[in-house]
C-alpha cells in the first residue's frame, strides 16, 4: 500500500503536505480565536493586564528547542549519531519545561487576580494560551516517540526516517512560530 | 463492436499506462483478508464511499421524518397525533378527557433543531462530499487510492461516531438540543436556558466536535490526493469538473470548521467553565444572571463564518456531478471549461467574506451591512455564469432523458428560483421584513436542501454501476423524479407568499396572530405535499437496495460511453482500481462528439494533426 505514494513526480512528500494542510486548519482556528479577541476588545468592557514574565522565559525555551530540533534533524541527516539523539533529548526536555512556564505564567496571572471566569480579556488570554499548550503538547507526543526510536531502533538513515523526523520537525516549528505569533498579539493587543 | 474497442483500450493501458509499481494482490491482500477489514474497517476509498453514502440515507430517513412530525403540527393543528405516540412516547401529550394528543411544544423545537442539523451536517455534508469526494477523487485522477487511506477510514469512523452521540441524545429524558441548527447563544450556552440546552446540548457540541474532526480528515487527503497523486498526463486543466469542485469544497472545509470549532470551544468554556465570552445582561426568571461582559453577536460571526462557507461545501459537489453527469448525457462537451473552474474558484473565495448577511438583524453596524450587501451580491456573478453555461450545454445536446440527467436539469431548475431568492435577502433593507420569515425558510430549501438533493440523486443514479456494479430502474427513477420537483415545488413555493407576509418561522403554533389565520388553508396544502414528498422517497430508497442485489448487471466497462477513467476500470472493481499500470492521460475530460468521433476517453492518444483539449 506505501507504494501509492511512492511516486517520484512529487515535490513534496504526500504526508507532508497532508501535515501542512492540517496546520493551515489549525492557523485558522487561532485566526478565529484572536479575531473574536479583536472585535471583543473593540466593544468596550475589557480589562487590561501586563504578560506575567513567565512567558517570556517559556517564549525564549520554546524558540530554543526549534533550533535545537533542527540540528538534530540536520545530524541525523548526516549521519553524526551522538549529536542527532542529544539534541533531540533536549529538544524534547525544553518543550515540556515550555509547558511547565506556561503553567507558571498562569498562577502568576491568577494571583493578581486575573482568572479565566472574570473579565472577557482573562478569559481570552487563557482559552488561546491555553489550547495552544495542548497543540504543544501534541508535539511532545510526537517527540517522545521519536526519542523511543533513536534510542530503541537500530540507527539507519533511511529516507522513510528521515521523512518521519521531518514531520515532526515541521510541526515543532510550528507550534513554535505559532506561540510566536500569539505572544506578540496579546502583548500588542491588550 | 463494442468490445474490440474495450479490448484496444485495455491494451493501451497495459502498454503504454504509467508503472507505478504497484502489485496488486487478487486475494489475501492485507486490507482485504477477511469480512471485518474488507466491509467495516475498509480503507479502500469504494468501500469508504459507500459506508458514508448509506449512513448519508439512514440518517437522511430520519431527518426527513422528523419533518414529516412537525409538518404535522404546522398543518393540522388540531388533528390528534396519539398514533405516534408509540413512537415519540411522553413528547405527544394526551389530554386524558378528550384523548387527543399533542405534540409537546418543547419536542416541536428539538425536531427542527435535529431536522436542520441532521441534513445539513449528516446528510448534505457528510453524505454527499464524504461519498463522492471518495468515490471519485481516486477514480477520476487515475489514483491508487487516497493519499492516506488510514486517515479516510478515520474519517468515516469519527462521522459515525457522531452519528452514535446524536443519535442518542434524541432519547434523552430532557430532549435533544432544541435552539436551533445554528446554535444561538444563550440558549446554547447556558444549561439552564430551556429543556434541551443541558446534556442535549452537550451531546450535541460533542457530536460536532466529533464530526469538525471527521470533515477535516477527510479534507486534508482529498487535497492532497487531488494535488499530488493525479496520474501522469492529468493536468489542473484536464481534471474533469466534479474533481474541482470537490477540491475547492475541501479547501473550504479546512479553513472554515476550525473557525467553527473555535465557536464551539468558546461554548463549552462558557457551559462548564463559567466564562462569559457570549454572555450578558440575562435574567432568568426575572433574575439578573451575574455573568457579564461577553457578546451573543461574537457567536453568529463565528458560527456564520464556517456557515456561510458550509452552504457551499453542501453546494458545490452537486455543482461538480451536475456538470459532469449532464455533458455525458448531453453528449456534448460542458460549455466554458475554464469559467465554470473560474466561477468555482470565484464562489469559493467570495464565500468567506459575505457570512454577515445572515446578521443584518442582529444589531450589526448597518454601515458596515452595506460591504457584505455588495459581496454577497457579487457571488450572483459567478452564479449566473454557471447556470447559463448548464444551459448551453443542453442546447442543442444529443440528449438523454434518463433519470440522472432529469435530475441534473431539476438541480439547474432550483438552483435558478432558490438564486434569485438569494438576491432578495442580499439586500439589507428588504431583510428587514424577510429575515426569520418562511422566506427564508424557502429560500434555502429550494436553493441548498432539493438543488443539493438532486445533484446527490443524479450522481447516484449516474454511479450507481461503477459503485455496485448493476443498475437503478429507470421507471422508478423517473417516478422519484417528477414526484420529487413536484412535491418540492408545492412545498416551498407557497412558503415564499406566507414569509412575505411575515410569518415567522420556528414558531410552535400560530393561534395567537389573527394575521396569519388565513394561512391555514396553505400550511395544510404544503404539508400534504410534504408528506407526499417523504413517501416518494421512499421510493428511491426501495429502488436504491432492490439493486444493489437485483438491479439490471453492468455488462460492459463503460455502459455511459463516459470519457473519465473511472470508467476504465474492471466491472468487478479491484483493490488498487486498476489491474497493471495506471492510465496515462492524453486529453480533457470533455471530448463528446469530437471531430466524428462519438466520444473520445482521456487516455486515448491525441491522433496526429488533432487538436488537444479546449
Ligand atoms: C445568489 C446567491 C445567494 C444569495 C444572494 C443569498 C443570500 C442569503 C441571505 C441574505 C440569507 C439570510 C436571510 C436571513 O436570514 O434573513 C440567506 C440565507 C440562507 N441561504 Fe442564501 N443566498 C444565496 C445562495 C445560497 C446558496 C447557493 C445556498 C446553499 C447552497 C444558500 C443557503 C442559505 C441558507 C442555508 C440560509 C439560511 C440559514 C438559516 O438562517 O438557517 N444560499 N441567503
Ligand atoms: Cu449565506
Amino acid at each position: 500500500m506505501e507504494n501509492i505514494l511512492v511516486n517520484k513526480r512529487n515535490k513534496i512528500h504526500p504526508h507532508k503536505f497532508a501535515l501542512w494542510a492540517a496546520m493551515a486548519s489549525i492557523t485558522m482556528m487561532f485566526g478565529a480565536f484572536t479575531s473574536a479577541y479583536i472585535v471583543k476588545q473593540a466593544a468596550g468592557n475589557w480589562l487590561e493586564f501586563a504578560m506575567p514574565v513567565s512567558f517570556y522565559i517559556s517564549t525564549l525555551l520554546i524558540i530554543i528547542s526549534s533550533v535545537t530540533l533542527h540540528i538534530s534533524f540536520s545530524s541525523f541527516k548526516i549521519g553524526n549519531q551522538s549529536r542527532y539523539k542529544s539534541m533531540l533529548i533536549v529538544s524534547l526536555l525544553l518543550g515540556v519545561a515550555f509547558v511547565i512556564f506556561q503553567y507558571f505564567g498562569w498562577t502568576e496571572l491568577y494571583a493578581k487576580g486575573v482568572d479565566l471566569k472574570g473579565n472577557v480579556s482573562g478569559s481570552f488570554f487563557f482559552l488561546i494560551s491555553g489550547i495552544h499548550a495542548l497543540h504543544v503538547i501534541g508535539g511532545i507526543a510526537a517527540l517522545i516517540v521519536a526519542t523511543l526510536h533513536a534510542y530503541t531502533l537500530k540507527f539507519n538513515v533511511t529516507e522513510k526516517r528521515i521523512n518521519r523526523f521531518d514531520l515532526v520537525l515541521n510541526y515543532w516549528h510550528f507550534v513554535d512560530f505559532l506561540w510566536i505569533y500569539l505572544f506578540i498579539f496579546l502583548i500588542i493587543s491588550k | 463492436m463494442a468490445n474490440v474497442t474495450i479490448h484496444e483500450e485495455d491494451v493501451l493501458i497495459r502498454e503504454q499506462g504509467y508503472d507505478d509499481h504497484f502489485h496488486a494482490h487478487h486475494h489475501g491482500d492485507k486490507y482485504q483478508t477477511n469480512f471485518i477489514f474488507h466491509y467495516i474497517f475498509s480503507m479502500d476509498h469504494k468501500i469508504i464511499a459507500r459506508q458514508f453514502l448509506i449512513t448519508g440515507i439512514i440518517w437522511a430517513i430520519i431527518g426527513a421524518a422528523m419533518s414529516v412530525v412537525f409538518r404535522m403540527q404546522l398543518g393540522f393543528p388540531e388533528e390528534s397525533l396519539t398514533w405516534i405516540k408509540p413512537f415519540l412516547g411522553k413528547w405527544i401529550v394526551v389530554d386524558p378527557s378528550t384523548g387527543i394528543g399533542k405534540l409537546a411544544p418543547e419536542f416541536y423545537y428539538a425536531l427542527v433543531t435535529m431536522h436542520g442539523t441532521i441534513l445539513v451536517f449528516f446528510v448534505l455534508t457528510a453524505g454527499l462530499s464524504g461519498t463522492f469526494s471518495n468515490l471519485l477523487i481516486p477514480f477520476q485522477i487515475g489514483a491508487r487510492d487516497m493519499a492516506s487511506p488510514f486517515m479516510n477510514m478515520l474519517s468515516y469512523w469519527f462521522f459515525f461516531l457522531a452519528g452514535i452521540v446524536m443519535f442518542y441524545s434524541l432519547f434523552l429524558s430532557t430532549g435533544p438540543f432544541s435552539g436551533g441548527w445554528v446554535a444561538y447563544p444563550p440558549l446554547s450556552a447556558l444549561p439552564q436556558a430551556s429543556s434541551g440546552s443541558g446534556t442535549g446540548m452537550t451531546l450535541w457540541l460533542v457530536s460536532l466536535t466529533l464530526f469538525v474532526v471527521s470533515v477535516l480528515l477527510g479534507g486534508i487527503n482529498y487535497i492532497t490526493t487531488v494535488l499530488n497523486l493525479r496520474t501522469k498526463g492529468m493536468s489542473l486543466w484536464r481534471m474533469p469538473l466534479t474533481i474541482w469542485a470537490f477540491f475547492v469544497t475541501a479547501i473550504l472545509g479546512l479553513l472554515s470548521f476550525p473557525v467553527l470549532a473555535s465557536g464551539f470551544f468558546m461554548l463549552i468554556f462558557d457551559r462548564s467553565l463559567g466564562t462569559s465570552f457570549f454572555l450578558s445582561d440575562i435574567f432568568i426568571a426575572g433574575q439578573a444572571l451575574d455573568r457579564v461582559g461577553g457578546s451573543p453577536i461574537l457567536y453568529q460571526h463565528l458560527f456564520w463564518f464556517l456557515g456561510h462557507p458550509e452552504v457551499y461545501i453542501i453546494i458545490l459537489p452537486a455543482m461538480g456531478i451536475v456538470s459532469e453527469v449532464m455533458a455525458v448525457h448531453a453528449r456534448k462537451p460542458i460549455f466554458g471549461y475554464r469559467a465554470m473552474v473560474y466561477s468555482i474558484l470565484a464562489i469559493g473565495f467570495l464565500s468567506f467574506i459575505v457570512w454577515a448577511h445572515h446578521m443584518f438583524m442582529s444589531g450589526v453596524n448597518p454601515f458596515i451591512s452595506n460591504f457584505f450587501v455588495v459581496f454577497t451580491l457579487i457571488i450572483a456573478v459567478p452564479s449566473a455564469v454557471k447556470v447559463f453555461n448548464w444551459i448551453t450545454t443542453l442546447y442543442g445536446g444529443n440528449i438523454r432523458l434518463n433519470t440522472p440527467m432529469l435530475f441534473c436539469i431539476g438541480f439547474v431548475s432550483m438552483f435558478i428560483s432558490g438564486g434569485l431568492t438569494g438576491i432578495f435577502l442580499g439586500n439589507s433593507a428588504i431583510d428587514i421584513q424577510m429575515h426569520d420569515t418562511y422566506f427564508v425558510v424557502a429560500h434555502f430549501h429550494i436553493v441548498m436542501g432539493v438543488a443539493a438533493f438532486f445533484g446527490m440523486f443524479a450522481g447516484i443514479y449516474h454511479w450507481f454501476p461503477r459503485m455496485y456494479g448493476r443498475f437503478m430502474n429507470e421507471t422508478l427513477g423517473k417516478v422519484h423524479f417528477w414526484g420529487t420537483i413536484i412535491s418540492a415545488y408545492a412545498i416551498f413555493w407557497p412558503m415564499h407568499y406566507i414569509g412575505m407576509a411575515g410569518v415567522p418561522r420556528r414558531y410552535f403554533s400560530f393561534d395567537t396572530f389573527d394575521a396569519f389565520k388565513h394561512f391555514t388553508e396553505m400550511n395544510k396544502f404544503i404539508t400534504v405535499f410534504a408528506i407526499i414528498a417523504f413517501f416518494i422517497q421512499l421510493v428511491f430508497v426501495i429502488n436504491f437496495f432492490y439493486s444493489i442485489w437485483y438491479g439490471r448487471k453492468m455488462k460492459t466497462k463503460n455502459p455511459w460511453n463516459a470519457t473519465t477513467l473511472e470508467w476504465t476500470t474492471p466491472i468487478e472493481p479491484i483493490h488498487g482500481n486498476w489491474p497493471g499500470n495506471l492510465p496515462v492521460v492524453h486529453r480533457w475530460a470533455y471530448d463528446y462528439n469530437k471531430d466524428e468521433r462519438e466520444f473520445v476517453q482521456q487516455h486515448i492518444p491525441l491522433k496526429e494533426g488533432e487538436v488537444g483539449d479546449h
